[in-house]
């Protein structure tokens, strides 16, 4: 047992305690509070995981407040544990919240001036919220942090302008059903079982033999609603794209890559670990229905994304479209699938990262982010372009990024379930980004207008003036974190079977069809 | 070639590596000192070619050389093996690739193109891509390397930035990607998850022929994907992107259009037949005329498509598209002989194209023309350049003594080894097509005088557009006089 | 009626709780997704989680038992309890009772939950009523088909006709913005209120009470 795992939420927790305290006094020492305060965090969650690999149960396990779990149903006390999905999960969220704490330097200063206290505050709040969803042990728990990470996740996005708070409201109400369906579920699970360890849970399950009980069923169903909302599953999503696009940067940096995903955890959570792969994935409505629900909302929200003019709100679709991959990939419900969809939790966070930090210096630089105002960005500021567009890249499904990969064994999970329709999908989506993605880098790189008329005087001039054409790069406080996302984005991919051999020993324990050979 | 040597190398991952050190060095040099520019960029050719043709011997002995870059996925390793139809490709790319740079060089200075920085690092990194291509073990590093060539000949394609350019780019993007995004992709995932379950290194070597486990319908539907999942390979329907990017710099039209992309997409489609599936599968897995029947059709129709095009660049981009009609054709035939004189015919056919390309573009920078109505007394002002004209067209026609006789021979003889006589005729019929649309352009600038001009004074291109257009042409008759060497890198000779 | 077995008393006599919570949680619903006023929505929110409280109270409730405090014949810190805590080597441990006297009391746990659960409630409230607040500042409503309306116009000021190909939906509509806009001002007495978006937010920032850290520290507690 190690209080290693604690640390994890407490390093955030305790500096926004700090930022709140100390930031009276001087607003400065907020930025480097939150900076370290995220490394120690990411500190912690790196020796978690290097303990739940080596440990021969592959996880770590700590007892709030020294309870014991010696009872049947087990459980008294709240307890974390980190097997090796919550401690993969876990350094995400702490890596994100490291690199934007990083990031936020001037953006904090610039769109919310005399608030960094506040948001500081907020900011570290929302990180142990979310790294606590990927630790804890405890149905009910779960629910108080995804609060948590709800409230601390509203007051970062409306703390931008009017526009934004207006969109929070939507946030706050959608947020606030999904959460409460989900502690519905979880007050009938206890009423089945009598304890919330996820564990207890599961082992209750199994010796009264539970499955058929129709509380269970309620329970599934309440637990599942209230997560899709919470990911914004596509027809629940419409809180997302005017939530992420109108707060400020470092919000959007923050929340998009982790909130959604980390809601997808709390999905493979829930199913596999608590309610269990029969309960879950044998009763042939949901794995029935659900494939088909994802092909909806990919098909609208890649859709909506072709009919955006802005890129914040274009990669908020994009979002809503990658969720519906994962959920996709879980319930094609197979092996593949299910590496694919929780390597896409890891590699999605990671370039959807990429893709935000570059929106954001790109609106910093260029003060807009509409379509129209992105030309001769190539020659202007050709690092973040790079570090964009390999976040780009990712996404399509380019190798040797991460994208790929998750793509990769989402594809072949829907080949070995034999969900013609689901891999359709994946593949009409790709398209849809490539020319998502590629008609950015036309608008940036080329000198005609939408229209197709001819701008400047041919051979490579864009017809810009001087001041617009020069080089002019971001700030290194910004510049940086976005390379070293892209750095991460082509790192996973190229060392991806190092991530896929952790998530195969967790899914090892679960009894998953795997297809066959020679069809 | 009974059981052959395997070593450790590290040559074939220097010449991927080295494009990349030429790139660094371009934009390092940047626009401001273009001569050490182009100097990084011939250093980084001539280090690729010297690296290239230091395995020569090796692979001429017998050995086949590996390198072990890195596990893909458990089963699946990013493995480089050098063997002799990759060794031959990568030795026609590499060496073509000194060739156009110096013809660039003449090219872009002539025409005071911009961005010559950017044109540059992209050619260095394309020129990666297809070493890693020719190079690669296995079908996932093979599309690996597939992909980043589309992605790094984008901004080639584009050059021009303006509204063609963007036509252009988008055909070309549009019909790369779609292919190999949503028809390669699931072959692949298919191969890997229903092989040997999920085990498969999907290995060029070891798992040949283990697609012959498939049910039949199967086999088919993945023949299928394969075959128009590599769309650089130029087969119709998926051969539109080809004369769109045409409006790509003459330089990238010569050696990526003609050697390298295209080049890769027929490479990739031999690789699958003959090392995916093998000549024993294919040739008895039945319903695999169709490959034939649709590489005959791509050859006749575009030869035909070809004789209407005005525009000179056009209508060697519609020569190109049946000329890789040729090397799918011999491919799929799925006999030594013919799978043999497919690979020859990658390296003919992009000696004989680069030269009549290098000539379009010599043209266009010494007099503006671009059509082949506007070429009337061209002949008496360029005579160099004509004249190598005239040998390239001769060698896609496939005259001896000229490169490109050689593997049309043997892929007839693959045809006749097969009883598939309606090929040979196939053969017979586009040569003579490429007769009529290839001759008229150097029989007008030849034999007919201009009416508008009545000067036929010496206007040549510059030195450096001449010189390496004229050692191309060169370069088709040595492909026929030392041809030994070719033969038994491809396997037809012990 | 209510004879055993018959719907009635299933639905009223044995499971009035959850029967009532389930209307309670339809009517918050209802209101979060069908009214129009966002006070109002926020009022079904209210009754949306008081809902949720009614059930999980009610589930920790039996039938004759009483609160869950040690009586004082079970309590170990009591007068009969004083010999074992003694004896135990860690008397800060928890004591179990046995079931049949467990049976006695009602289960605290479901009620310790909801304690969270109200705090959880109280923020989200708190915070929602100041987003309201500062909705209210900007844009003068608290309708959401008018600040719908609102939003719309802002959006097409700000982009100010550099688009080219947007989409715009209901001329009719977009005829009756600039006379709301009148009311807007004449209302807030300040000028311009939406096209400078900076001074009207640190005007609005001066005047709102830090609503989201007070959310904080209630998490905190």
């Amino acid at each position: 047992m190690s209080d290693l795992i604690v640390w994890i939420v407490l390093f955030p927790l305790f500096g926004a305690v700090f930022c709140s305290l100390a930031g009276a006094w001087s607003r400065r020492i907020c930025y480097p509070v939150a900076v370290l305060s995220m490394l120690g965090s990411v500190w912690a969650s790196v020796e978690t995981l290097m303990q739940a690999i080596l440990s021969p149960v592959h996880e770590v396990s700590y007892l709030l407040g020294g309870w014991s779990l010696d009872l049947f149903p087990r459980g008294v006390g709240i307890e974390f544990r980190a097997d090796l999905l919550g401690a993969l999960i876990a350094l995400v969220v702490t890596g994100v919240g490291l690199i934007v704490s990083i990031y936020s330097k001037f953006p904090v200063q610039r769109e919310t001036p005399g608030k960094e206290t506040m948001y500081y505050g907020l900011f570290l709040l929302q990180i142990s919220g979310l790294a606590g969803i990927a630790l804890t042990g405890d149905a009910f728990n779960l629910y108080v942090l995804i609060e948590v990470a709800a409230l601390t996740g509203y007051g970062l996005v409306a703390l931008g302008s009017n526009r934004a708070a207006a969109a929070t409201f939507n946030y706050v109400i959608l947020g606030t059903i999904g959460a409460s369906f989900y502690l519905l579920g979880v007050g009938y699970l206890y009423l089945k079982t009598g304890t919330l360890n996820m564990v207890g849970i599961r082992e209750v399950i199994e010796t009264n033999g539970l499955l058929e009980s129709p509380a269970m069923q309620v329970s599934f169903v309440l637990i599942l609603l209230g997560i899709l909302i919470k990911m914004a599953f596509f027809p629940f999503h419409a809180w997302l794209p005017n939530a992420y696009c109108h707060a400020p940067t470092t919000t959007s940096c923050l929340l998009a890559p982790l909130v959604t995903k980390v809601m997808i955890y709390v999905m493979i959570r829930m199913t596999l670990s608590v309610f269990g792969v029969e309960f879950s994935f044998e009763s042939t409505l949901w794995t029935e229905v659900l494939p088909w629900l994802v092909v909806v909302a990919i098909v609208c929200a890649a859709v909506m994304a072709l009919a955006q003019r802005e890129i914040k709100r274009m990669l908020s679709y994009l979002i809503v479209a990658e969720v519906g991959y994962m959920v996709g990939g879980v319930w094609i419900y197979n092996y593949y699938g299910l590496i694919g969809s929780i390597f896409h939790v890891i590699s999605d966070a990671c370039m959807t990262l990429c893709l935000f930090l570059g929106a954001g210096i790109i609106l910093e630089k260029c003060k807009t982010t509409n379509f129209d105002g992105l030309r001769g960005l190539f020659a202007r500021m050709p690092l973040t372009m790079i570090g964009f567009f390999i976040g780009g890249f990712s996404i399509i499904g380019l190798p040797p990024t991460c994208g790929f990969f998750s793509k990769w064994y989402l594809i072949t999970g829907g080949m070995v379930s034999e969900r013609w329709e689901y891999m359709i999908t994946l593949m009409f989506s790709t398209m849809v980004m490539v020319v998502l993605f590629f008609r950015l880098i036309e608008r940036m790189h080329l000198a005609v207008s939408e229209d197709g008329k001819n701008l400047g005087a041919g051979h490579g001039d864009l017809g810009l003036s001087k001041e617009q054409s020069r080089f002019d790069e971001a700030p290194l406080s910004m510049l940086i974190p976005l390379l070293l996302a892209a750095s991460i984005v082509l790192l996973i991919g190229v060392y991806n079977q190092e991530v896929v051999d952790q998530i195969e020993v967790f899914l090892g324990a679960y009894n998953l069809p795997t297809g066959v050979s020679y069809k | 070639m009974s059981t052959p040597l395997i070593v450790e190398d590290i040559r074939p991952l220097l010449a991927l590596v080295v494009p990349w050190l030429g790139m660094v060095g371009i934009l390092w040099a940047g626009e401001k000192r273009p001569n050490l520019r182009e100097c990084f960029t011939f250093a980084a050719a001539s280090a690729q070619a010297a690296i290239v043709l230091s395995l020569v011997p090796l692979v001429l002995s017998g050995t086949i050389i590996e390198f072990h870059i890195w596990q893909i996925f458990s089963y699946v390793p990013m493995l480089l093996r050098v063997d002799g139809p990759g060794l031959l490709f990568a030795c026609v790319a590499s060496i073509l690739w000194i060739a156009t740079t110096l013809y660039s060089i003449g090219y872009m200075r002539g025409l005071h193109e911009h961005a010559q920085t950017r044109f540059y690092s992209f050619f260095a990194l394309s020129l990666s891509a297809t070493m890693g291509v020719a190079f690669s073990a296995n079908l996932l590093t093979i599309y690996f390397f597939y992909e980043m060539l589309s992605v790094s000949t984008f901004p080639l394609v584009t050059h021009m930035q303006d509204r063609e350019a963007r036509t252009g780019g988008r055909t070309y993007l549009g019909y790369l990607l779609f292919t190999s995004l949503c028809l390669l992709l699931p072959a692949l995932s298919w191969c890997y998850v229903w092989l040997d379950g999920g085990h498969l290194t999907m290995d060029f070597v070891e798992d040949v022929g283990k697609v012959g486990h498939f049910s039949e319908t199967t086999q088919i539907v993945l023949l299928f994907l394969f075959t128009f999942g590599f769309a650089k390979a130029g087969l119709m329907p998926f051969h539109s992107w080809l004369p769109g990017a045409m409006v790509a710099p003459t330089p990238v039209s010569a050696l990526l259009h003609a050697v390298a992309v295209v080049k890769v997409g027929v490479f990739c489609v031999y690789r699958v037949y003959a090392d995916v599936f093998g000549s024993e599968v294919l040739a008895n897995m039945g319903g695999e005329e169709w490959t034939m029947i649709v590489a005959s059709a791509t050859i006749l129709v575009s030869s035909l498509i070809a004789l209407s095009q005005d525009n000179l660049k056009r209508r060697l981009a519609f020569s190109t598209i049946g000329q890789l009609g040729y090397v799918v054709l011999g491919a799929a035939i799925a006999t030594d002989r013919g799978q043999g004189g497919a690979v020859l015919h990658i390296a003919m056919h992009a000696c004989g194209k680069i030269t009549l390309f290098f000539c379009a573009g010599a043209i266009f920078v010494a007099t503006g023309k671009k059509y082949v109505s506007e070429l009337r007394g061209l002949g008496r002002k360029m005579p160099l350049t004509m004249g190598a004209f005239m040998v390239g067209a001769l060698s896609v026609i496939g005259l001896p003594p000229l490169g490109g006789f050689i593997s049309k021979w043997y892929l007839a003889l693959g045809a006749l080894d097969r009883d598939a006589t309606w090929v040979v005729v196939v053969l017979l019929v586009s040569s003579l097509l490429n007769v009529f649309y290839l001759l008229p352009v150097a029989v007008t600038a030849f034999f007919r005088t201009s009416e508008t001009e009545k000067d036929p004074s010496f206007k040549e291109a510059p030195w450096a557009c001449v010189v390496p257009l004229s050692l191309t042409s060169l370069g088709c008759f040595v492909l026929f006089f030392w041809s030994e060497d070719l033969l038994r890198m491809v396997g037809l000779q012990p | 009626m209510f004879e055993d077995g018959s719907l009635f008393t299933h639905l009223l006599v044995d499971r009035l709780n959850y029967v009532i919570y389930v209307v309670l949680l339809m009517i918050g619903l209802w209101a979060m997704v069908a009214k129009n006023n966002l006070i109002k929505k926020l009022i079904g929110m209210s009754i949306f989680q008081t809902a949720i409280i009614l059930f999980y109270v009610s589930i920790g409730v039996k039938e004759g038992a009483t609160i869950p405090i040690y009586l004082s014949e079970h309590d170990p810190h009591g007068e009969s309890g004083e010999v074992n805590n003694a004896q135990s080597s860690q008397p800060e441990r928890p004591q179990v009772l046995e079931a049949s006297l467990v049976a006695g009391y009602n289960n605290p746990l479901p009620h310790v939950l909801m304690l969270t659960a109200i705090v959880v409630g109280v923020a989200t409230l708190g915070l929602a009523l100041s987003i309201c607040l500062r909705i209210y500042r900007a844009y003068g409503t608290v309708e959401e088909d008018e600040l719908l309306l609102k939003l719309e116009s802002e959006e097409l000021r700000s982009s100010s006709g550099s688009r080219t190909r947007r989409w715009r939906p209901r001329s009719k509509r977009k005829a009756k913005v600039p006379k709301s806009f009148e009311n807007t001002r004449s209302r807030k007495g300040d000028g311009d209120s939406l096209t400078s978006d900076g001074s009207q937010d640190a005007k609005a920032r001066s005047r709102r009470p830090s609503k989201p850290k007070k959310s904080k520290d209630g998490e905190a507690s």
